[in-house]
């Protein structure tokens, strides 16, 4: 079984396609969950107190926006933990204000550079595309079993 | 600064999600309750949210899917259910995360499409190809393009 990262990290469709074909699915949850389980001083809405940006400094340098920084410190130890990626690109509804872009731009920048396997996708607009998608999809989890190539 | 404690600790949470012809979120919470054994099931208008101990979870995910594999769909969640910063009881509208479901929603029928045409080919050689992918631009025309434009 191996991690797999996902992009969009909230996406209901490769969490549920990852965890269908036998592997664990790493997104955005598994990072809040972290911190909501974990007792300390309440910081709303999300638990992510001033150290967070502190722990993002390993993913992005100090003159990057504390925002960006936050953000990384639940994304970056996900992709460190990750064996495999699957990004959906051009997912419209994966925006969000100026922090959120330019920490998804950080994002798929790390994965690319970490030399895991990567399967890149777009959503599926009808029946033949959704059959591709998740033959794609299928495939690509099935040649993680065989020692993490694609 | 106010202490936090956290509830539910240890317990993982995921949300059901029902698209099917021929059961709904209500007749999902029903076959739900009766394999729950222990685990805390909402019911919501898009199928369900289950919390408990994982292997508890897992054990009542592999029971729920089986009822209709390629209509059920799951996936994790940070949050417990009914969480005053994410239940929308408490903050009104939709609740945050809800617009992303919703979008993705109306593409699980190609999802299931693609599921039960795979289910069909089992064991056939004769895979689907992977999507295509758009030619990209090719570093040797970039440089003629901007030679082009500087001369």
């Amino acid at each position: 079984m191996a991690k797999v990262f996902i992009y969009p990290a909230t996406s209901l469709i490769l969490s549920d396609l990852v965890a269908r074909f036998g592997h664990k699915p790493l997104g955005a949850a598994l990072g809040i969950r972290e911190r909501i389980q974990t007792a300390g001083v309440d910081s709303p809405p999300l638990q992510i107190t001033p150290e967070e940006p502190k722990r993002g400094l390993k993913y992005a340098a100090v003159e990057v926006p504390s925002g960006v920084r936050g953000r990384m410190a639940i994304y970056g130890p996900l992709i460190e933990e990750a064996e495999a990626a699957i990004i959906v690109t051009e997912a419209d509804f994966a925006f969000g204000c100026m922090g959120c872009a330019r920490t998804d731009e950080l994002i798929l920048f790390t994965l690319r550079q970490s030399g895991i396997p990567i399967l890149e996708l777009e959503y599926p607009r009808d029946e033949d595309e959704g059959i591709r998608f998740v033959a794609a999809v299928k495939k690509f989890l099935a040649g993680l079993e065989d020692g993490g190539e694609a | 600064m106010a202490e936090y404690t956290p509830d539910y600790v240890g317990t993982v949470t995921k949300y059901v999600f029902v698209e099917s012809p021929t059961m709904t979120p209500g007749e999902l919470a029903l076959r739900a309750y009766e394999a729950s054994e222990g685990v805390l099931i909402k019911e919501t208008c898009f199928g369900l949210q289950v919390t408990g101990e994982p292997e508890s979870v897992d054990r009542l995910l592999e029971e729920i899917r089986s009822f209709d594999p390629t209509h059920i769909f799951v996936k994790d969640r940070g949050f417990p259910p009914g969480d005053p910063r994410r239940c929308r009881a408490n903050l009104g509208g939709a609740r945050p995360g809800y617009l992303g479901h919703e979008r993705e929603f109306r593409l699980l029928r190609y999802i299931t499409r693609g599921l039960e045409e795979l289910g069909r080919r089992e064991g056939d050689e004769a895979e689907p190809a992977p999507p295509e992918t758009k030619p990209k631009l090719d570093i040797k025309r970039l440089q003629e393009l901007i030679d082009s434009e500087e001369s």
